[in-house]
């Protein structure tokens, strides 16, 4: 078949995927078509209640890109700090990572001989 | 007549851009007008020359060209019983690799013409272009060990250059200065093997070592040696650290060809190890070696990714991470090295990711130079709210997350899938780590599109406006490439991979026409 791709233990259909997708969308619309009539953007509905607190501007409250996977960083911290040590961006570091590396490739060479 | 030019096609797509890279100097200081429609012209007929190139690899097989005897095909001078000249062989493998370069240099070269055209010093940021690509070509054509150390060190010198092209920074002159260390190690390794092989055979051709070659203490030595130099030029974990300082610091076009350079270092290797060694080394052993070296980089890469702010160096880490995918299949296709099988289609899978790596990461570089153009930053904590001003811009990013994080149906998704599953036969581990990290990877450009694309409109960005045409234009047609692949993935695989899959395979071809 047409874009049906062997992948060794199964295959891939790219267009079968493509159609359920299409099917899946339309009754997505289906299900949103039959939703609530009453509701209307733009209006006291749209708001967010926050307690009776005024609403912040939405410039306030945007998470930057450093505070993104803030809860993710901190349970792994003791992962990240040797790792960011690690990337020291001293040149002479990198050289030796080789080295390192260089090594190890030697030793198991030498165990194959 | 045609069959006389097809005969020099190997040499003509090496010799025009290095002619360019000199030319274009020339022609820029008459006019820039002058200079990009000659750099046009001139990378419009190498694109065209690979394209025949490959159409005649494709259905007649292998070419050899042979500098200065007198039939290109004459590899081995009369009265002589190795041959002595410079041999550019050309398989499958050599033009799959020469045709995405080739594209992805042409594609770069018209992005840029805008992207780059408010800075000085474009007359040499085009030569050393030129430079790069003659380097890459050079590298993925060659028959022979030395003129591979040559060709690497033409492209480290460019590269290297490239890098420091926002001279005004002190961090763009450290990037560079890094990369050309690096670069230059690797290039003197691999002198170093080129001078065991040459002091124990007389000879540099690959075809021609790989057949005398007795597999002594000093060839494994060699091996040892050029397989960590050429993983260190790939950006392979733990020597990887180069990659992420030199991406994050390149204009985002540079970065998109020295993604397809450090592709080039990645054929090198296959080159070494399936054409030079063959079965001649305990290939279950160095394909773990291999395997575990790509696992160590999608890890690292995509993890180390998460936490990056500096748009570029974020992809720069997941650029490893990509590497690494393509290092985990090569290694488990190695250690198989076998026609059929899981085996088989492991190396199909890593050659496929290494076609969808070009235009993934390719696009999101662009992506990353574009929103640089727009908005003079690559800070992510800097940006936000661009998908109002810049949606094209905003979808092209979004079709190449897709692409890269291996979503269906892109590209990504078919390489990566047939990654999963040829690998898991392989050590089921492997796979499963492989697949947490595409849902890392996912996780990681969510975070950078809604940084630099959604939420609220800032003051500062309110006047940006979308990038040209002409800009559009290049990553409109990398995202439809990144479509198409990904929609008809059975027709790429088995026209382009599987040949240059079967090229490696079956090295005693390349072998016997020296």
């Amino acid at each position: 078949m047409f874009g049906t791709l062997e992948t060794g233990y199964g295959y891939w259909s790219p267009i079968i995927w493509v159609i359920t997708i299409i099917v899946i969308g339309i009754i997505i619309y289906i299900i949103w078509w039959l939703g609530e009539p009453t509701y209307k953007k733009g209006t006291e509905q749209t708001k967010p209640f926050l307690a009776g607190m005024p609403e912040l501007s939405k410039e306030a409250v945007t998470v930057r890109a450093d505070n993104v996977y803030w809860g993710f960083k901190e349970a792994l911290k003791h992962y990240y700090r040797p790792m960011i040590n690690s990337h020291s961006g001293v040149i002479n570091d990198y050289i030796c990572w080789f080295v390192v590396v260089l090594a190890i490739v030697f030793i198991i060479i030498w165990g194959m001989l | 007549m045609f069959e006389n030019l097809v005969m020099h096609l190997p040499i003509l797509i090496i010799v025009i851009p290095l002619f360019g890279a000199f030319a274009i100097y020339l022609f820029g200081k008459v006019s820039d007008k002058a200079r990009n429609i000659f750099a046009f012209i001139l990378l419009g007929v190498t694109e065209f020359l690979v394209l025949v190139l490959g159409k005649d690899i494709y259905t007649n097989g292998l070419r050899v060209y042979t500098l200065g005897a007198t039939s290109a095909e004459m590899t081995t001078p009369a009265n002589y019983i190795m041959p002595v000249r410079i041999i550019l062989v050309v398989d499958a493998l050599s033009i799959f690799m020469g045709i995405i370069t080739v594209t992805i240099a042409f594609l770069i070269f018209i992005f840029s013409l805008k992207s780059m055209k408010e800075y000085s010093g474009t007359d040499k940021y085009y030569t050393l272009m030129f430079l790069l690509l003659a380097g890459i070509i050079g590298i993925e054509f060659t028959g022979d060990l030395f003129n591979l150390f040559v060709f690497l060190e033409i492209a480290t010198i460019a590269g290297a250059a490239l890098v420091a092209f926002f001279t005004h920074k002190a961090e763009s002159a450290e990037a560079a200065f890094k990369y050309v260390v690096i670069g230059s190690l690797s290039a003197l390794l691999v002198l170093f093997a080129v001078a065991l092989f040459y002091g124990q055979y007389d000879a540099l051709n690959i075809g021609y070592l790989g057949n005398v070659m007795e597999h002594s203490f000093l060839d494994k030595i060699a091996f040892g040696v050029l397989l960590t130099a050429f993983a260190m030029k790939a950006g392979s974990v733990p020597m990887h650290m180069w990659k992420p300082d030199a991406y994050g610091e390149a204009p985002g076009p540079v970065a998109a060809m020295l993604v397809t350079a450090s592709l080039a270092s990645m054929y090198a290797l296959l080159r070494v190890c399936f054409t030079l060694y063959g079965r001649g080394l305990n290939t279950e052993v160095i394909g773990w070696i291999i395997a575990v070296l790509g696992l160590l980089s999608i890890f690292v890469g995509v993890s180390m990714a998460l936490i990056q702010n500096n748009f570029g160096r974020l992809i720069g880490y997941t650029a490893v991470a990509e590497v690494g995918f393509i290092l985990l299949a090569v290694g488990v296709g190695f250690a198989e090295f076998s026609s059929t099988g899981f085996g088989f289609i492991a190396l199909q899978a890593g050659l496929f990711h290494i076609l969808n790596d070009a235009l993934d990461l390719g696009l999101l570089f662009l992506v990353s130079g574009a929103v640089l153009h727009a908005t003079g930053k690559r800070n992510l904590n800097e940006l936000g709210g661009l998908a109002r001003n810049m949606k094209y811009t905003c979808i092209f990013f979004i079709l190449g997350l897709c692409a890269v994080a291996g979503l269906p149906p892109m590209n990504g998704f078919a390489s990566k899938l047939m990654i999963y599953e040829s690998v898991y036969q392989f050590n089921p581990v492997f796979s499963i780590i492989a697949i947490l990290a595409s849902i890392f990877m996912l996780a990681v450009f969510v975070k950078v599109l809604y940084s630099v694309f959604l939420g609220p409109e800032l003051k500062e960005f309110s006047s940006v406006k979308e990038v040209p045409a002409s800009m559009l234009l290049v990553m409109g047609v990398i995202a439809v490439l990144i479509i198409v692949i990904g929609l008809c993935p059975d027709i790429f695989v088995n026209w382009v991979i599987n040949p240059a899959a079967r090229a490696l395979i079956d090295y005693g071809i390349y072998r016997g026409m020296i």
